[in-house]
């Protein structure tokens, strides 16, 4: 079983600072990120940390959060361990460097600060910045609260060094990112054993002159010493089989980190008392938290209610998902995003992992905390007792998600 | 034929004619020279080579007379549009 050391120290620390903390754990070298609220604290952070002496790293200032990624990603390529943060606007202005970062396969680590896209204007959290960014080749993580955030990104390094995919560690701005936790800090020494150093793919040397992702055209080609070579679709190929493995190179990096620091990661999705549930409140983030204490209420109430947190969201943890639900009645999704025209984006998935699987699971969705609004527990509870009330008087299922809001 | 045993994990190639294949498949039009209008075949020495000097792909050789490389010119016209003589004709 696993071992808990005692070298740990535990600080009260908000989301930021902790990513910041975990970031200089894992002797990050080369940092660029663009300030955006709620992400800057963190970005603040690391620059103290570098001022002061206590992390040996380059922070590269830059003009927009494009340039922070097109810096993070040339670094990455020559060989150092990069990080960036980032948060809504700057994610979507990092749009084509993060398609661009997993087609080269730079293992860059990223932050996102979950908060809602304009318009209209507003800082303040949901989750549709990360999940709008779903389809451009990166692990995406979720952390809970804040010792998730710094156990996430130290794990997101192995992860993402391994098998040369980019990670986005996502946690809710404000919620966790502004309200502090006690978070055990791993000492720098169990990091470091943990953490192998960063070796790169490929090696920029002027007496070996080498082209990177130039124009390389639909079909396979021969190169000039006869090698049958890569065209793009082979190389789309091997980023999609990379992450359909990722799932058990997850698994096994939570289960070296459990060996090692004592908290269990080896599991792609988060399961609360699931196993004589009835019903499973669906959520991730932050929210899948809040879910807990409602299904405590439920519980309390006699509905046999328990949790299924998504801890990581790409790649889609198919198989755990249909294993977790097959039991339950009724899933309830409750969703921070919505695919504008479809429903809420982890509803979908939900629903697209059940598929063939003989899963007779009834999958119903509320769309709440759109731009920072609140989901209280009890918001929870009575839309789970309102899907139950569904299912009992057969009344019929919409197609379209519920939104828990005043209009 | 399969490309996995390349060995790539993203798009490489090293500097070195032919790494992209043999471009001169992409030509539609092929360059022709009448040497009988060609001014150093013409002078018999060194001199205009403006068709060299412009080929962007670098297929043209300053020689007498002047050659040019068909596996990889990609046929674009530039050495005919720019001869002083009309020597090529795009064919």
């Amino acid at each position: 079983m696993a071992t808990q050391n005692n070298r740990e120290s535990i600080k009260l620390l908000d989301g930021n600072h902790a990513a910041a903390e975990a970031a200089k754990l894992c002797r990050v070298q080369v940092i660029a990120a663009y300030p955006i609220t709620p992400q800057t604290p963190l970005t603040e952070s690391l620059s103290e940390f570098i001022e002061s002496g206590e992390l040996n790293a380059e922070y590269i200032a830059v003009e927009s959060e494009h340039s922070a990624l097109a810096v993070c990603a040339s670094a990455s390529m020559v060989g150092a361990r990069v990080f960036t943060a980032t948060s809504a606007h700057g994610l979507a202005y990092m749009h084509e460097m993060l398609h661009w970062t997993a087609g080269a396969r730079l293992p860059v680590v990223m932050a996102c600060v979950n908060r809602a896209l304009g318009a209209p204007w507003n800082i303040l959290n949901d989750q549709q910045d990360s999940l709008s960014q779903r389809d451009t080749g990166w692990i995406q993580l979720y952390a809970r609260n804040n010792q998730e955030i710094v156990d996430s990104i130290i794990q997101a390094y192995k992860i993402a060094e391994r098998i040369l995919i980019p990670t986005m560690v996502c946690f809710d701005g404000y919620l966790l990112s502004h309200t502090e936790m006690p978070v055990e800090l791993p000492s720098q020494e169990d990091v470091d054993s943990f953490l192998p150093s960063y070796r790169p793919h490929t090696v920029l040397d002027p007496a070996n002159p080498k082209n990177y992702n130039l124009v390389t055209l639909a079909d396979p080609r021969m190169n000039a010493n006869g090698v049958f070579c890569h065209g793009y679709m082979e190389l789309r190929y091997l980023l999609q089989e990379s992450l359909q493995n990722a799932t058990s190179v997850i698994t096994e990096v939570g289960q070296e980190f459990a060996e090692l620091f004592g908290r269990d990661y080896a599991r792609l999705i988060w399961e609360d008392n699931l196993e004589d549930a009835d019903i499973a409140i669906i959520a991730m983030g932050s929210l899948a938290m809040e879910a807990r204490v409602a299904a405590g209420l439920l519980r309390r109430e006699g509905y046999k209610a328990g949790v299924l947190g998504l801890r990581v969201f790409r790649p889609f943890p198919k198989n755990a998902v249909v294993k977790a639900l097959k039991k339950n009645r009724l899933a309830v999704v409750f969703d921070k995003s919505i695919s504008y025209g479809n429903e809420g984006i982890v509803c979908s998935e939900i629903k697209s992992a059940l598929y063939g699987h003989d899963v007779n699971t009834i999958v119903l969705n509320y769309i709440v905390g759109l731009g920072g609004r609140d989901v209280k527990a009890r918001e929870i509870v009575d839309a789970v007792k309102k899907s139950v009330h569904y299912l009992r008087s057969g009344i019929p299922i919409s197609e379209q998600p519920e939104w828990i809001c005043y209009i | 034929m399969h490309t996995r045993e390349c060995g790539h994990i993203c798009g490489e190639s090293s500097p070195a004619i032919g790494e992209a294949g043999k471009t001169g498949e992409w030509r539609t039009e092929t360059p022709c020279i009448d040497s009988s209008k060609c001014i150093p075949f013409r002078r018999n020495r060194a001199s205009c080579f403006l068709c060299w000097l412009y080929c962007p792909e670098g297929v043209i050789k300053k020689s007498i007379p002047v050659e040019i490389d068909l596996e990889y010119c990609k046929g674009c016209g530039i050495c005919a549009q720019i001869c002083p003589a009309q020597a090529i004709a795009m064919k």
